[in-house]
């Protein structure tokens, strides 16, 4: 068998067209995930929870959204660690092309907590350490964003946004631990693997919607990774034959 | 190695001492905000008594952050930085000498102001102890994350408001800790456990910092 050279996708010349072709799929994924999710979270689901009512519904968004900007705020740090090691220009574009995905769903795990929260604890918000630190990790992506638009040097912003990255990923353990170091009014995890605390059908909900997002997540960056290429590589000759023959 | 360190560090303070103006401007920042929450919050002892130790933490923060722009911004301007970039002796240990004498000059004096700042919002002898010691051990702490922020935004324009976007975040551990200790002691729990955490926050801080600023000023000279 012969070896994949794997590297020769971290071209942007031979990325490019790989990522259009994969975007529709990872799009039509996640539409359908989120449809069935939904469907699970709203028709499946018990419904209603004995003490807080029909507004618990929030967490088949909150939960998934909260998870998916810790994530994505890991695999971001990832990329730009590779690209630091490899030095590969397309590492950056795509730790670049998550940050504003992943300052979305902060922002919404922030506001589906707070509407979830005013009927539930009977206030928006509190200052309690999951929420203070989502709250750190939405400042956190908006400096990573701020920095990379301040520096006019593509190169610099990327290598400069890369460190950020890393610097700021020491914060994402700390949001996790931070539950076990001040447990506050905040309930611990909802979801322990070891032990049911929540029916099946709201797991699977709660699951499939995670997996919706992530799909989007993906489309989304390589959406914007291939936005990226073009505007970097605007002057090379592949992207000149690119439109040439119309295809963009 | 340790010669290239004690060279930058007396350097560092020689230029601080030509511009004494520089530095005093910090720590009368550092006592104006400070006196500012009496007025807006009102006279009322028993309230300042519990915000105290945060107002003096915050304030201790936005004063270490507005004094980063001076960390490397002169030596960028006439080039010194790029010879330290060049020199032959690793970065990250003249980034330390740096920083070292940044903390000597802007960290220190806080640290010795803070307690009259206490009296005045009636802090007790012990709590005034602790917020010294936490201040000690934290405000080297905010120096060398700042460090990291000052050389990434070095000479971009609107650093300044840049850097505090990028710093402020990571510094609230420190201000949680910081301030935590000195509550702990006001109710009576005591400081230990906040203490030895910013002593922890400080190594931790000590060895990462200076390498990921070292790595931070090559990307904005290259």
């Amino acid at each position: 068998m012969a070896k994949i050279n794997w590297f020769k996708y971290s071209s942007p010349a031979s990325f490019y067209p790989l990522a259009g072709k994969v975007v529709p799929w990872f799009a039509w994924l996640a539409a359908i995930l989120g449809v069935v999710g939904l469907y699970v979270a709203f028709f499946e689901a018990p419904l209603k929870d004995y003490q807080q009512g029909q507004s618990y519904k929030i967490i088949f968004i909150h939960v998934p959204t909260a998870w998916m900007s810790m994530f994505i705020y890991v695999v971001m740090a990832l990329w730009a660690a590779a690209g630091m090691v490899f030095n590969t220009r397309l590492s950056y574009m795509m730790a670049k092309a998550l940050a504003p995905t992943g300052a979305l769903f902060a922002f919404l795990a922030l506001w589906t907590g707070a509407l979830w929260g005013k009927p539930t604890w009977g206030t928006w918000w509190v200052w309690d350490a999951r929420l203070t630190s989502e709250l750190i990790l939405f400042f956190l992506y908006i400096g990573f964003i701020a920095l990379g638009s301040a520096i006019e040097d593509p190169r610099r912003a990327a290598r400069a946004c890369g460190l950020l990255a890393l610097v700021g990923v020491v914060n994402v353990p700390i949001i996790y631990f931070s539950v076990l170091w001040w447990s506050t009014l905040h309930q611990p995890p909802s979801l322990k693997l070891n032990e049911a605390t929540m029916g099946t059908s709201m797991l699977v909900g709660i699951l499939l919607v995670t997996f919706s997002l992530w799909f989007y997540t993906i489309a989304v960056a390589l959406v914007r990774v291939r936005g990226e290429i073009l505007e970097r590589e605007r002057d090379t000759s592949w992207v000149a034959q690119l439109i040439h023959e119309g295809k963009e | 190695m340790l010669s290239a360190f004690r060279t930058v560090l007396r350097r560092d303070l020689v230029l601080a001492m030509r511009r004494r103006a520089d530095f005093l401007t910090i720590v009368f920042f550092f006592i104006i905000v400070v006196s500012l929450f009496p007025l807006g919050v009102g006279p009322e002892i028993d309230t300042l008594r519990t915000i105290a130790p945060g107002v003096v933490w915050v304030a201790a923060l936005l004063a270490s952050m507005l004094s980063l722009g001076r960390l490397f911004y002169n030596d960028y301007m006439d080039g010194t930085l790029e010879q330290m970039v060049l020199a032959p002796q690793p970065l990250s240990v003249i980034v330390l000498g740096k920083v070292l004498a940044h903390w000597l000059v802007s960290g220190i004096p806080l640290v010795l102001v803070a307690p009259i700042l206490g009296l005045q919002f009636d802090l007790g002898g012990d709590a005034l102890l602790v917020l010294v010691v936490a201040l000690f051990l934290g405000t080297p702490i905010l120096s060398l994350i700042g460090a990291i922020g000052a050389a990434l935004t070095l000479g971009l324009r609107g650093g300044g408001v840049l850097v505090s976007l990028l710093i402020l975040p990571l510094y609230i551990p420190v201000l949680v800790f910081g301030s935590g200790a000195v509550e702990a002691t006001a109710s009576g729990i005591g400081a230990q456990a906040h203490l030895s955490l910013l002593g922890a926050g400080l190594f931790l801080a000590l060895v990462f910092a200076p390498w990921a600023t070292a790595a931070a000023l090559k990307i904005s000279i290259e």
